[in-house]
């Protein structure tokens, strides 16, 4: 970012600057202190939660909350812990990306250097897709996969997540690829380079940076999903983010916080890694998806 | 027989024309330049001849052949775009065989060609280097080299120095003008600028809102421009279109009569008229006149055989350098005379300027026509 | 000059350049295909069974005209989901703001550790609303949370069980929000004020106008389509609002905190109510597309000129 608007700064006095800092200090407590408090209670015996102080470090350290969120924790009916759920999230957030990327980066290639009539309505259409709210075709989804046999399996929510990511791969790419020279297109449709010649060779050698952001944006989005995990999937494909929700909620038994957190943050852990290692692509994934690129 | 030969050629986006009945042809080995102000068509017309556009109706052929849905790669052509259009991904040698590559030429064979035409250009140092690491000139260089190792009947460039400095544009010119004398390939060359399309072309056409004003050789384009928009937009300073009225009896001795302000209005004589101008006796029309014709009495055309003097008042005087220009006012228009550098003459001040009227074009200011 | 855009060139001659210039809408087919089944038929679908008396399942035999629409205003518990959706979304959007702004002009001061603090403010975003939900759930309980530790701090006396109290547990669930979204609104309005002129500013400076005025009179102005996209993203997540809600209260104490998403979600498959499912669901697209199109409509529409 530049910093075109700081040199409105320069005549604050120190305490108007000393108000800013403690403003923004006390903002950055305020978002990191649920952070906190599952770090710190996670790693607490059960007792020390409930008599304890939740913002008190733990005074007997444990990482037993942690195992038994992995592999034993009660999740609806079996103490099997996420460690099955958090593989169902993988095994469904892999090729959901992957197709959807794909997919994405071709409709861009085409929309924006094999115009036609009629391009601009069809990606209307695209992006306005990426707004619906999803209660809406709910019903409609679960009847086809229902009929196709895909109801309750993986492969199903793979598809569903791919189909409905399509809009937002497809906005990021045409968007990048908008602002690509389309002379280069044209000097390589005159070296003779075929459709596919031309993506592989001249597009996608400079399209590692979309690439990026819109597999951390899918990856982000189908990972943190809740409302499809919950309407689509069935014993075996149960994602994460549902089994995490079964495991907080369940009427059954003692509620054992610590273990919550622990799952919680297991949940969490992926996106706040991708976060954590590619914040910039992030950041322009979400600006992307919100202010259209 | 024409090499390149653009017959009746339309090409409409929805329902706009774009290009309107384009007919133009080149022999071969000639230098074709495709000049006129931006969103005349001028670079839709070379897509097209690229295969890189439809056209709505007409016929492109080369060399005899009609190269109509071919695709751009099968027309035998190459060209130079804008912004180089460099792969960035490929190194120089990269960009330059990718068309090879494509082909399936072998290795060795591409790398003979890739040496030949680095040698040509001189960029024989920069072949492992990518885009980014090359310079203007170098990139501009590298495209060239791109289209030059194919070899085609015909060579494309897309306003190709408008990217370029002033200076380097220049020397670039010059280059290319020189590769052209050398591989006598048939170019044609899109430019927005007059000088580069006088410079470069063994034929000019002149295009606004994509119709040919005029085709010709650049001396024809410069002396009898077709009409008013071609006179003025070729040459620089513009040639200078003044309000005039025609005096005189038919066909004897017809004068030009314009007026100046704070003094009587200034006649100039005409003796080599032609019968064409003798209709628009007594009629108001346009004078046009380049400043190099308007100069200081010592500085005309010793060679003129019409030339007319008549008193003007200087208004702004603009040393050149190699030149000094005047500007003065008449019909009511501001004039540019251009004189010797070491003429004496002050702004507010009277002085003789001479008009060589050998040079002189008249214009209908109805069809802005030229009459003569 | 000239339209930059590639069009094949016409193909007369051989099928293979024929088969050349399709290529590209057979390659966009089977995504618009998909994006027009998936989406816009089961929009029809969703509406057709929106007019139907559907109860399980879908069943297109019972026409019901619009009496789901009817019973659906009629119902307290869609009237309490549109009441909350109402709270909901004024306070998000007017909060994540206001916060949002805040921090992006306080963050536009020269701040030593911006790179520190922005990814904080941020880090939220990157997480699931499940997760968000689980840790404030529990932060808000009573009996471990806040209370439970100012309590132990020694503040007897303080009482903070809002996530009980039917009446205000939609405000804990708006907290949580905030806290989540309200970075993100941060970055947007940061990116914004960077993306001003600074010659403007410069201008403003040397015709003497203080800090606060040339944010109040100038740079926020400039703002304005930041507002407008933060707004209709805000808008459009309030209106989706389904997974905190269930990680937190699941729609409780008893109905307080429904929301139309859950409204729909336990109409059509807890209660087996799909005809009134499908219509809320439509009330919620007609929500949700009359902020959206005019906004698409502009952007493009502006975009294009």
């Amino acid at each position: 970012m530049s910093a075109a608007s700081q040199d409105v700064a320069t005549r604050n006095s120190i305490f108007v600057r000393a108000i800013i800092y403690v403003v923004l200090i006390l903002f950055a407590i305020y978002y990191l202190l649920p952070l906190y408090v599952m770090v710190v209670n996670s790693l607490k015996p059960l007792d020390e939660i409930r008599q304890g102080n939740m913002l008190a470090l733990p005074k007997q350290w444990t990482i037993a909350p942690w195992l038994s969120a992995w592999s034993t924790a009660q999740i609806g009916v079996q103490p099997v812990g996420l460690k099955p759920y958090f593989i169902n999230s993988v095994l469904m957030v892999v090729p959901a990306v992957a197709l959807s990327t794909i997919l994405g980066a071709l409709n861009g290639y085409v929309l924006t250097k094999w115009r036609f009539k009629g391009d601009n309505i069809v990606f209307g259409l695209m992006l306005l897709a990426c707004f619906i709210p999803f209660q809406i075709v709910l019903i409609p989804s679960a009847r086809i996969l229902g009929l196709t046999g895909l109801a309750g399996t993986i492969t199903g929510l793979v598809l569903i997540h791919a189909i409905y990511g399509l809009g937002f791969t497809t906005l990021f790419f045409r968007n990048y690829y908008e602002a690509f020279p389309t002379e280069l297109v044209r000097a390589a449709q005159i070296d003779g380079a075929s459709f596919f010649q031309i993506f592989r060779r001249i597009l996608l050698p400079s399209s590692g940076p979309i690439i990026v952001v819109t597999v951390i944006w899918q990856f982000t989005n189908i990972w943190n999903d809740f409302l499809f995990g919950s309407s689509f999937s069935g014993f075996n494909s149960i994602p994460l983010t549902v089994a995490l929700n079964n495991l907080v909620n369940s009427s059954t038994g003692v509620k054992e916080y610590n273990v919550h957190f622990a799952g919680a943050i297991l949940a969490a852990l992926p996106t706040l890694i991708v976060y954590i290692v590619s914040g910039r692509y992030f950041v322009r994934g979400l600006m992307a998806g919100a202010v259209k690129g | 027989m024409s090499f390149l030969k653009i017959s009746n050629l339309y090409k409409n986006y929805g329902q706009v024309e774009i290009l309107k009945d384009i007919n133009i042809e080149i022999d071969k080995g000639g230098f074709l330049v495709l000049v006129g102000p931006s969103g005349c068509g001028k670079s839709t017309l070379l897509n097209t001849i690229a295969g890189l556009e439809p056209i709505t109706s007409g016929e492109i052929a080369i060399n005899g052949k009609s190269v109509a849905g071919l695709h751009p790669s099968k027309r035998d052509i190459a060209m130079v775009f804008q912004s180089y259009a460099l792969y960035p991904n490929m190194t120089v040698a990269g960009n330059i065989a990718f068309g090879m590559e494509i082909r399936g030429v072998p290795k060795d064979e591409r790398d003979k060609a890739i040496k030949q035409v680095s040698d040509i250009l001189q960029i024989g140092h920069l072949l492992d280097r990518k885009p980014s690491q090359l310079s203007g000139g170098q990139r501009q260089r590298v495209a060239m080299g791109r289209a030059l190792v194919r070899d085609p009947q015909v060579f494309l460039f897309d306003e190709p120095l408008s990217n370029l400095d002033a200076k380097l544009r220049v020397d670039m010119r010059t280059e290319i003008k020189r590769l052209h004398q050398r591989m006598k390939t048939t170019i044609v060359y899109v430019t927005h600028d007059q000088i580069e399309a006088m410079t470069l072309a063994s034929k000019i056409a002149v295009l606004k809102d994509g119709i040919l004003q005029q085709f010709g050789t650049p001396a024809e384009i410069y002396n009898s421009p077709a009409n008013m928009f071609v006179a003025d937009f070729m040459g620089s300073p513009a040639m200078n279109l003044l309000n005039c009225r025609l005096e005189g009896g038919a066909g004897s001795s017809l004068s030009v009569i314009l007026d100046r302000p704070g003094d009587q209005p200034l006649a100039l004589p005409i003796k080599l008229a032609n019968g064409a101008l003798g209709a628009y006796a007594g009629k108001e029309i346009i004078f046009g006149v380049r400043p190099e014709a308007l100069t200081d009495p010592d500085g005309a055309d010793r060679n003129a055989k019409s030339i007319a003097e008549g008193e003007c008042l200087i208004e702004v005087v603009e040393p050149a350098g190699s030149d000094t220009f005047a500007v003065t006012k008449l019909g009511g228009k501001e004039v540019v005379a251009r004189l010797r550098a070491d003429a004496a003459i002050h702004a507010g001040q009277k002085t003789k300027l001479a008009f060589n009227l050998d040079k002189a074009v008249f214009f209908d200011p109805k069809s802005q026509l030229r009459i003569a | 000059m000239a339209d930059l855009t590639t069009t094949a060139p016409r193909a007369v001659t051989n099928p293979r350049a024929t088969l050349q210039d399709l290529l590209p809408k057979i390659v966009l087919a089977p995504s618009f295909a998909l994006i027009l089944i998936f989406v816009y038929g089961f929009i029809v679908f969703t509406g057709f069974l929106s007019f139907s008396g559907s109860k399980l399942l879908p069943d297109f035999s019972t026409w019901v005209g619009l009496n789901n629409y009817v019973r659906l205003f009629n119902h307290p518990n869609w009237i309490t989901a549109l009441k909350n959706l109402a709270i909901f979304s004024v306070l998000y959007i007017v909060v994540c703001s206001f916060i949002g702004l805040a921090l992006a002009i306080f963050l536009d001061q020269k701040i030593r550790g911006e790179g520190f603090l922005r990814p904080i403010y941020l880090y939220p975003m990157a997480l699931s609303f499940i997760v968000t939900g689980v840790a404030w759930k529990w932060f808000l309980d009573p009996g471990i949370g806040l209370e439970h530790v100012m309590q132990s701090w020694g503040w007897e006396s303080f009482s903070f069980r809002w996530i009980k109290e039917g009446q205000m547990a939609i405000y804990t669930i708006v907290i949580a929000a905030v806290w989540q979204s309200s970075g993100f609104v941060m970055a947007m309005f940061l990116a914004g004020l960077r993306g001003v002129d600074n010659e403007i500013i410069k201008a403003a400076q040397i015709d003497g106008a203080s800090t606060l005025t040339i944010y109040r009179r100038i740079i926020i102005p400039l703002m304005r389509p930041v507002f407008l996209s933060a707004f209709v993203v805000l808008a459009h997540l309030a209106i989706k609002s389904y997974d905190l809600v269930v990680a937190m209260t699941d729609g409780g104490p008893g109905t307080a905190t429904w929301t139309p998403a859950l409204f729909m979600q336990k109409f059509t498959f807890g209660r087996n109510e799909m005809g009134m499912g499908a219509a809320s669901a439509i009330i919620m697209m007609m929500m949700i597309f009359a902020i959206i199109v005019p906004y698409l409509y502009s952007e493009l529409g502006g975009k294009k000129k």
